[in-house]
């Protein structure tokens, strides 16, 4: 089986080509130029690399969200394109899960973090059995120091092993972690503390085995977040209502 | 003969549209999924909300354009996509999915300028239409008067310093309580109006004297309408949308011939969203008529946004040998007469 994998939710771009257990190519930038720019062509290099045949691709998984909304959207809108000409499949991976498969084996908390501006991030919480992956919370916006809070209060049990962080987030949540948070906790390396195309094409293939695919059409990025135009709107009507 | 069959894409506003054109002439399909009835309730385009619908629909769009043409990939020769000007969110979905297709059914892409395709709309019912002629593009983002000076070339004469024509619809619509679209909302209720009821000022408008400005009408406009409800007038809504409209349809018109005059050109072409307008449609053709010009003008359906216009631009971008790169990006203020 062969996968085709995207990551354009932050600032990083990644782009991987994997077969069943091999990582055939993988290709990551991370530096400011817009990802309209440089995800095709990275692809376009790994594939021509690799000698791929493009009608042999399986299925392609893309990092689906949350993230930075346009960059979300060229990746998905990218995904969309190759799955309706290749006439495959879309594995929607989390991206923040995606993030936290790059450190399988770890015996403590993976705690992902995306910068979400204003004090907030992304973020989910993770925990491995080995190189299975378990989601202990789900992804969701949440204040830097709402998150430290979460952490504290969580089962002794589950935190004895301490907390790793990584993501672009990690810049936030570091001074609030250095400030309240009682667990011995660390921040992932360079090489791991970003996203990575290959480790959201590894978790894909689970998820493809699982049966979880959707159909190129079908697909969207998952925002989390609604856009600023409705958020306002829907303060607007709640004022009003609470004036009648 | 083989034909030349081009797929292409449009995603630079509130429409999400996908078309298959064969040769620059014929219409195979016609595919538009159009936000409009989701961006009223905002009182105009949300460029989030629209980028985040057009991801939605963009492949049941281009998906359907294929079906209802009878088409493949392996039947198209090339793909077609506007990549500016427009909203960048929202053009960066069109783009990037076209990227995608063309790269994944080895087919060469064509970048293709928005204004452009809305000229070129005119050759898809009027076979007859070709260079030299003059261009006057009238939407909700663009007023340009251009000279075409060959298929893919083009020279800007004019175009607006402050608002489009159609965004002037739009904002007075809004303040005399019409709604949204503007410009449809206006040209009903003007037909009840009388159109010399109010004489507005004309703009003096710096640089080429082919330049439009709307802003200063616009204002005029909301001033008069404040000004008698301040003071508890009863306003005309009819009457003030007549004569509004009729002072924008007055400045396109007098442009255009004068530009006629000096350039000796003796045929029109009038595209665009407010080319629908049907006072800019009888304005204009009462003005050339009296002129000695002869005027084009598509059908309505090929006026507003489509992807049709960007197949018959992509054509003849085609044919000249254009061709974009996989790092083609969305540029939303992009120049008519750049690549």
């Amino acid at each position: 089986m062969k996968i085709i994998a995207l990551d354009s939710s932050g600032l990083v771009a990644s782009v991987a080509v994997l077969e069943d257990g091999t990582l055939l190519a993988e290709y990551s930038v991370n530096y400011k130029k817009t990802h309209s720019q440089t995800l095709l062509p990275m692809l376009d290099e790994i594939v021509r690399m690799t000698e791929l045949d493009k009608s042999s691709i399986d299925a392609i998984a893309v990092a689906a969200g949350p993230g930075s909304f346009t960059g979300l959207r060229i990746g998905s809108a990218t995904a969309k394109g190759l799955g309706l000409a290749l006439g495959k499949p879309i594995i929607e991976v989390p991206t923040l899960a995606g993030m936290a498969y790059n450190m399988p084996y770890t015996s403590g908390l993976v705690c992902p973090v995306m910068d979400a501006r204003r004090q907030q991030v992304y973020n989910g919480i993770y925990k491995f059995d080995g190189a299975v992956l378990k989601t202990i919370i789900d992804q969701r916006p949440i204040a830097a120091a709402d998150l430290i809070r979460e952490l504290n209060e969580m089962d002794p049990e589950l935190t004895r092993a301490g907390v790793i962080f990584l993501g672009d987030g990690s810049y936030v949540v570091e001074p609030y972690a250095k400030e309240n948070l009682k667990i011995p906790f660390s921040f992932a390396p360079a090489h791991l503390a970003r996203q990575r195309a290959g480790a959201v094409g590894a978790l894909a293939m689970q998820l493809f085995k699982q049966g979880k695919y959707v159909r190129a059409e079908e697909h969207a990025p998952i925002y989390l977040r609604k856009s600023q135009a409705e958020q306002e709107r829907e303060r607007a009507l709640g004022n009003q209502n609470t004036e009648c | 003969m083989a034909h030349t069959d081009i797929l292409a894409i449009e995603s630079s506003c509130d429409e999400t549209a996908a078309a298959v054109v064969r040769d620059g002439r014929e219409v195979l399909s016609n595919v538009i999924y159009t936000q409009i009835a989701m961006h009223t309730v905002y009182g105009g385009v949300v460029p989030e909300l629209a980028s985040r619908a057009h991801i939605e629909k963009i492949n049941y769009v281009v998906q359907k354009a294929l079906d209802d043409a009878g088409k493949t990939l392996d039947d198209i020769d090339a793909v077609a996509v506007t990549y500016g000007p427009g909203l960048v969110g929202a053009l960066l979905v069109g783009v990037a999915e076209a990227k995608a297709i063309a790269w994944a059914a080895d087919k060469p892409l064509i970048g293709v300028h928005h204004i452009e395709g809305h000229i070129c709309a005119n050759y898809i019912e009027h076979p007859d239409l070709k260079p030299p002629y003059l261009g006057l593009i009238v939407s909700g983002g663009h007023t340009h008067l251009i000279i075409v000076e060959d298929w893919a070339k083009f020279r800007i004469l004019g175009r607006t310093v402050d608002d489009a024509a159609g965004e002037a619809f739009d904002k007075v619509a809004r303040a005399i309580g019409l709604g949204y679209p503007g410009g449809p909302k206006i040209d009903k209720v003007s037909k009840e109006g009388n159109p010399n009821a109010i004489v507005f000022p004309k703009a003096k408008v710096n640089g080429s004297e082919y330049n439009f400005s709307f802003s200063g009408l616009k204002s005029a406009v909301l001033n008069y309408f404040n000004h008698a409800q301040m003071t508890g007038e009863e306003v005309n809504k009819a009457d003030l949308a007549a004569s509004f409209q009729k002072c924008v349809v007055d400045v396109l018109c007098e442009h255009t011939v004068q530009a006629a005059k000096e350039h000796d050109i003796k045929e029109v072409a009038l595209a665009g969203g407010v080319a629908s307008n049907s006072a800019l449609r009888a304005g204009l053709a009462e003005a050339c008529e009296k002129n000695g010009l002869h005027l084009f003008v598509p059908s309505p359906v090929y006026c507003t946004d489509n992807a049709v216009m960007i197949g018959v631009a992509a054509f003849h971008e085609y044919e000249a040998g254009t061709r974009s790169g996989w790092d083609l990006n969305a540029v939303p203020n992009l120049k008519l007469g750049e690549r």
